[in-house]
C-alpha cells in the first residue's frame, strides 16, 4: 500500500453506510463509527455526503487543544485523541473546519477518524474506502486516479482567507485546483 | 475463509472469520473480482447472523397452545405421514412444494427432485416466481436463453447505460461503482423510475416515468429511433426475425403519445432514443421495476427490442440485461425448482430433456410429472381446496406475496404445512411442522451470481444445536418417503456432480464446471460443456443466439392497463421495493441490529405537493387504503418521487407489511405479480396507531437521520 492515498468524492456517495457499518466493526473503537454520512437535504434531494478526517497538514484541532492530546504522526495521520490527556473540552469539535470530530461525553473523550491506522500500518486498506461499493471513498495510487476518473484530487481548502491543506484528497471537477467555500476567499481586499 | 455474501444476486466475495466454531467477523476479499472488496452495508454485518439466539436449533410440532420441541425422526415421519395421509384421501397433486432462491444450486436443484420424485407432485415452485420471472421468460422468448448476456466488466467500457426500473445503489449496491466508471470513461448514463432513487444524483437524462408505462416508454424510444432511421439495419436483417412486427406496434407511439401516457417530456424521449441509437456500446439494464407489473414481460421485451434494433448486443460493451435480486436468483432458477423447468433450464414439457433428466435419475420420464403451478397460483389452488399441503424452504409468502390477508387465510386452510428454516419467520408461525435448517455459511455448494458466474460457498461452521443443513433434511426427507435410491447423496459434492450430469447439454450447462475450477477460476460463467471449455462469460458472440435458427427474435409487447387501476376513489400509485439495510422479507436482515437501525421502520414516502393537498407534513402518521386492506405509516415528504405515486418498503411483517396493500394480478406468461403499480388513496391521522408499541422492535418510531447528526454525543 506504499504510496497510495486516499480520496473522497461525495459526488458517487449513495448513502449506504456500508462505510458506517465497517467502521463500527473496527476493534479498537468497537460499535462506535468514526465517520459521518450526512443528507444534504432529503426533503429536496437524495444526495449524501461522506465525512472522514481530512489529516491536516497542520491540524487545527491539535492547534486548539489546551491538553496537547491530539498527534500527528510522521505519515501525517492525526490520531484520536490520547485517553489519558484529553480533557473533554470540545475545543476541537468546534474549530474543525471539516466537523469531523465527536465528543464521547461518557467516556470524555474526544474520538475521529485515524485512517483506520491499525489496517494502514499492517498494510492493509482503510476498511471503509474497501467496502465502499461506489469508491466514492477510495485508498489507491495516485496514478489509478489520474487513470480512472473524470474528477481530479485536490487537498488545498480556504476558509476565509486562512488556507488548510491535508493529507485526503477531494475529487473536483477537472479546473478547479483549490476548494473555496467563503465569499471572502474570492474578494480583493487591499491588504 | 473465502466465500461470497448470502444476500443479493451480486454474491459479492468475502472472507468470514471464524473461531471456535463461530463466524466472529468479516474481512474485505480483495482478489474477488466482482466486488474487489467492496461490501454494501448487508454484508459488513451479514455475519451478525450465524451465532444469533433465535436460530432454530431442533424441530418444532405444533400441539394445542403451541409449539414444543421434537426429535429429527419424530418430526419428519409427522411429516412424511401427514403427506402421504393428504395424498391417500386427495390425490398426490393435493401437495405442493415451495423452494427459494437464496438456497444454494444443489439445494434447489434436490426441491425439484423432491418433489417430482418423493412426494410426487406436480406443483413445485419457488420465491424467484417474485423475482427474476419477467426477465427470465422475455429472454427466453427473444434470445432463447435465460441469463444475464453478459459479465460486468462489459457495463464501464459502454458509451450509455439505461438504467430501467432499478433501484441500483439499493438493491445492487456493487453495480453503482461499474456505472460510475462508465461515466468516467465519459459514458452517459439514462435512468428511468418513477422515483429519483441514489444513483439518479449522477444520472445524464432522468426519466420519471409513471409506474405501469414503462412498454410505452420503450415503445416511444423505438418509435424515435425509428422515425430518424438510427436503426441497425444489417444487424436486424442478419440476425433477427420479427421486426416488421414490432416497427408496425412503435408506430403510433410518436413522442407525444408517450409523453401524454408516461409522464415523460417529449424532448428527454427523443434524447433517450438518440443517445442509444447513435451508440455502438448501449447496455440496457432493468430490474424488478418493469418485472413486477401484470405486464412485466412486455416491459422487457420491449427494452430488449431497443437493444435489438440498435444492434446494441452479443459485443463487448453493449447488451441487454438484468439485475438478479435473490442471493442465488440465477442458479436457483436453472435447475428444476421452477414449476415448468427440469434441470440445465429445460423445458419439462420436452420430451428429450424429460427422456434425458429421467435416466441421470434412473426413473422412467413418465414418472415425471408435467408442469405445475407457480408460486401464486399455488395459493389460489389452496384457496379452492385442490392442494392441502404444503412442504415450504427459503420462502417466506406471508411476508413476500401480495394480499397478505389472502396468503394468511391460505396459510390457515391448510391441513398440513411444514416449514424448513433457520428462523421462525412469520410464515413458520402458521407451520404444523417446524424443521430446523441451515443457514448459507453451513453448507458447502455453489451459486450462481448476477452475471452467471458459478461460485463456490464455503462451508464456514455447522449449524448449532441439533439443527440439520438444508440438503441433508430434503434426502432424509426423500429416504422417508419411500425413494432412498433417489437420495444416497452424502455431500454437497455428490449432488453437485449428478447435477453436473442432469444439466449436461441443456442450455445451462454446468457438466465442465468444478469446485476446484471455480476455486482456481474465481468463478466459472456458464455455459460450460466441458473440462476444458474456458465458460461463456458474454452470450451471443457472433450474434449467435440460443433459438434453433440462431436468430434474435423481436416480440411485439403490448400496452395493457394496472390489474388494479387508479380511479376517483383509490387515485394515487401506490409501489413498493426495497431500502439499502434489508433484504427481501427480512427473516435475517430484521434480527440484525445495525442494519435495523440504519432503517428501523418502513416510511412512506410522498411528494410536497401530494402531502399539501392532503395536509401531511413531514412526521405525520398516514393512513394508506387499497382495495384490499389499509396501513398506518408515518409520512417521509421528499421531492424525489412523482406527486401521483407513493412508495412503501416491503421488508417488514405484519402490520407495517406494505403486501397488505399489493394486489394479486400476475403477468399471464411469467405469474410474477404486480407489486410496482397498485391504487390506493391517503388520510392523515391524527395520531399513532396502535401497532406502534405492541410489534417487536417498535417503541418509539423514529425518523432517519436527515441532516447532521450532533458531534457532541449525550451521554
Amino acid at each position: 500500500m506504499h504510496g497510495y492515498e486516499f480520496y473522497v468524492d461525495p459526488s458517487r456517495c449513495i448513502g449506504c453506510q456500508a462505510c458506517v457499518n465497517a467502521c463500527a466493526e473496527c476493534d479498537t473503537h468497537r460499535g462506535v463509527p468514526m465517520i459521518h454520512v450526512d443528507y444534504v437535504d432529503r426533503s429536496s434531494s437524495i444526495a449524501t455526503v461522506p465525512t472522514v478526517c481530512m489529516h491536516c497538514d497542520d491540524p487545527t484541532c491539535a492547534q486548539v487543544c489546551p491538553a496537547d492530546a491530539i498527534k500527528k504522526g510522521a505519515d501525517g495521520v492525526v490520531h484520536t485523541s490520547l485517553k489519558p490527556r484529553c480533557v473533554a473540552c470540545s475545543n476541537c469539535v468546534l474549530a474543525c473546519p471539516f466537523g469531523v470530530p465527536r465528543m464521547f461525553v461518557a467516556a470524555e473523550q474526544m474520538m475521529k477518524c485515524d485512517m483506520c491506522y491499525d489496517r494502514t500500518s499492517a498494510g492493509l486498506r482503510p476498511m471503509c474506502a474497501t467496502v465502499c461499493p461506489s469508491q466514492a471513498l477510495a485508498y489507491v495510487a495516485p496514478e489509478t486516479i489520474a487513470r480512472e476518473r473524470r474528477e481530479v484530487p485536490t487537498n488545498v481548502f480556504w476558509f476565509g482567507n486562512e488556507r488548510v491543506t491535508t493529507k485526503v484528497f477531494y475529487m473536483v471537477p477537472p479546473g478547479t485546483a483549490e476548494v473555496r467555500v467563503d465569499v471572502v476567499d474570492f474578494m480583493w481586499e487591499e491588504a | 475463509m473465502k466465500t461470497h455474501c448470502c444476500f443479493c444476486g451480486q454474491q459479492c466475495g468475502i472472507q468470514l472469520k471464524v473461531r471456535n466454531g463461530q463466524v466472529v467477523g468479516f474481512e474485505p476479499w480483495e482478489e474477488f473480482p466482482f466486488n474487489r472488496g467492496m461490501l454494501c452495508p448487508k454484508g459488513v454485518r451479514r455475519y451478525l447472523q450465524s451465532s444469533h439466539p433465535d436460530r432454530l436449533l431442533q424441530p418444532l410440532i405444533r400441539e394445542e397452545g403451541g409449539f414444543r420441541a421434537a426429535g429429527w425422526d419424530e418430526a419428519l415421519d409427522t411429516v412424511v405421514r401427514r403427506i402421504r395421509a393428504v395424498q391417500e384421501r386427495h390425490g398426490k397433486d393435493a401437495v405442493a412444494v415451495y423452494g427459494g432462491a437464496s438456497l444454494t444450486t444443489e439445494k434447489a436443484y434436490l426441491v425439484g427432485k423432491l418433489a417430482r420424485l418423493a412426494v410426487g407432485t406436480r406443483h413445485v415452485d419457488y420465491n424467484g416466481r417474485l423475482c427474476m420471472v419477467s426477465a427470465g421468460t422475455a429472454y427466453k422468448l427473444a434470445f432463447g436463453v435465460d441469463r444475464s448476456p453478459l459479465p460486468w466488466s462489459d457495463i464501464p467500457e459502454a458509451d450509455v447505460a439505461f438504467v430501467a426500473g432499478a433501484n441500483v445503489a439499493e438493491c445492487a449496491p456493487i453495480t453503482t461503482q461499474y456505472l460510475w466508471q462508465m461515466r468516467d470513461r465519459g459514458g452517459r448514463l439514462i435512468v428511468s423510475d418513477p422515483r429519483m432513487t441514489p444513483i439518479t444524483r449522477n444520472a445524464d437524462l432522468y426519466l420519471p416515468v409513471r409506474p405501469g408505462t414503462d412498454v410505452a416508454l420503450h415503445l416511444g424510444m423505438l418509435h424515435v429511433i425509428l422515425r430518424d432511421g438510427l436503426e441497425d439495419r444489417a444487424f436486424i436483417a442478419a440476425h433477427t426475425s420479427g421486426f416488421d412486427a414490432v416497427a408496425a406496434a412503435a408506430q403510433p407511439w410518436d413522442p407525444l403519445a408517450t409523453a401524454r401516457l408516461t409522464g415523460v417530456p417529449p424532448e428527454a424521449i427523443e434524447r433517450a432514443a438518440h443517445w442509444i441509437g447513435e451508440s455502438r456500446r448501449a447496455v440496457l439494464m432493468h430490474a424488478r421495476g418493469i418485472e413486477h407489473q401484470s405486464k412485466g414481460v412486455d416491459n422487457v421485451l420491449s427494452l430488449i427490442n431497443l437493444a435489438l434494433a440498435t444492434g446494441n448486443i452479443g459485443r463487448r460493451g453493449a447488451g441487454c440485461t438484468m439485475i438478479t435480486g435473490q442471493g442465488n436468483g440465477q442458479g436457483g432458477r436453472e435447475h428444476g425448482q421452477k414449476c415448468d423447468q427440469l434441470p440445465g433450464q429445460r423445458s419439462i414439457e420436452d420430451p428429450a430433456a424429460r427422456e434425458h433428466v429421467a435416466r441421470v435419475w434412473g426413473v422412467s420420464p413418465d414418472e415425471i410429472p408435467h408442469t405445475g403451478y407457480s408460486a401464486m397460483e399455488i395459493m389460489e389452488a389452496i384457496h379452492r381446496g385442490e392442494i392441502k399441503a404444503l412442504v415450504s424452504i427459503c420462502f417466506n409468502p406471508l411476508v413476500s406475496l401480495p394480499d397478505t390477508k389472502y396468503i394468511r387465510e391460505a396459510l390457515e386452510r391448510l391441513d398440513t404445512f411444514c416449514v424448513v428454516d433457520f428462523f421462525l419467520s412469520e410464515t413458520a408461525h402458521h407451520a404444523d411442522v417446524v424443521l430446523a435448517g441451515s443457514l448459507q455459511e453451513e453448507e458447502e455448494g455453489v451459486t450462481a451470481n448476477v452475471e452467471g458466474r458459478v461460485i463456490h460457498i464455503q462451508r464456514c461452521v455447522d449449524p448449532p444445536g441439533e439443527a440439520r443443513r438444508d440438503s441433508e433434511i430434503l434426502c432424509e426427507l426423500g429416504r422417508r418417503l419411500g425413494r432412498p435410491e433417489l437420495f444416497p447423496f452424502a455431500s454437497p459434492r455428490e449432488i453437485f456432480d449428478e447435477l453436473r450430469e442432469a444439466s449436461r447439454g441443456g442450455v445451462a450447462d454446468y457438466y465442465g464446471i468444478s469446485y476446484e475450477r471455480i476455486d482456481r477460476e474465481l468463478g466459472v460463467f456458464w455455459p460450460c460443456p466441458s473440462d476444458d471449455h474456458p465458460g461463456t462469460p458474454r452470450l451471443f458472440e457472433g450474434y449467435r443466439f440460443f433459438h434453433p435458427d440462431g436468430k434474435a427474435r423481436f416480440v411485439v409487447p403490448e400496452y395493457r392497463e394496472s390489474g388494479d387501476p387508479v380511479d376517483e376513489q383509490f387515485p394515487v400509485y401506490l409501489t413498493t421495493g426495497r431500502v439499502i439495510s434489508q433484504y427481501l422479507s427480512g427473516t435475517q436482515t430484521r434480527r440484525i441490529g445495525p442494519l435495523l437501525d440504519q432503517v428501523p421502520q418502513p416510511l412512506v414516502e410522498i411528494h410536497p405537493r401530494l402531502a399539501a393537498e392532503l395536509g401531511i407534513v413531514e412526521g405525520d402518521w398516514v393512513t394508506i387504503e387499497s382495495r384490499r386492506d389499509r396501513m398506518t405509516l408515518q409520512a417521509m415528504v421528499v421531492a424525489t418521487i412523482r406527486p401521483d405515486t407513493v412508495f412503501i418498503p416491503y421488508h417488514w411483517p405484519g402490520a407495517r407489511s406494505a403486501n397488505r396493500l399489493t394486489h394479486r394480478t400476475l403477468d399471464p406468461r411469467s405469474k410474477i405479480p404486480e407489486y410496482k403499480v397498485s391504487a390506493c388513496r391517503l388520510r392523515k391521522e391524527s395520531g399513532p396507531p396502535d401497532w406502534v408499541g405492541r410489534e417487536a422492535n417498535v417503541e418509539t418510531p423514529v425518523q432517519p437521520p436527515r441532516r447532521r447528526q450532533p458531534r457532541v454525543e449525550a451521554s
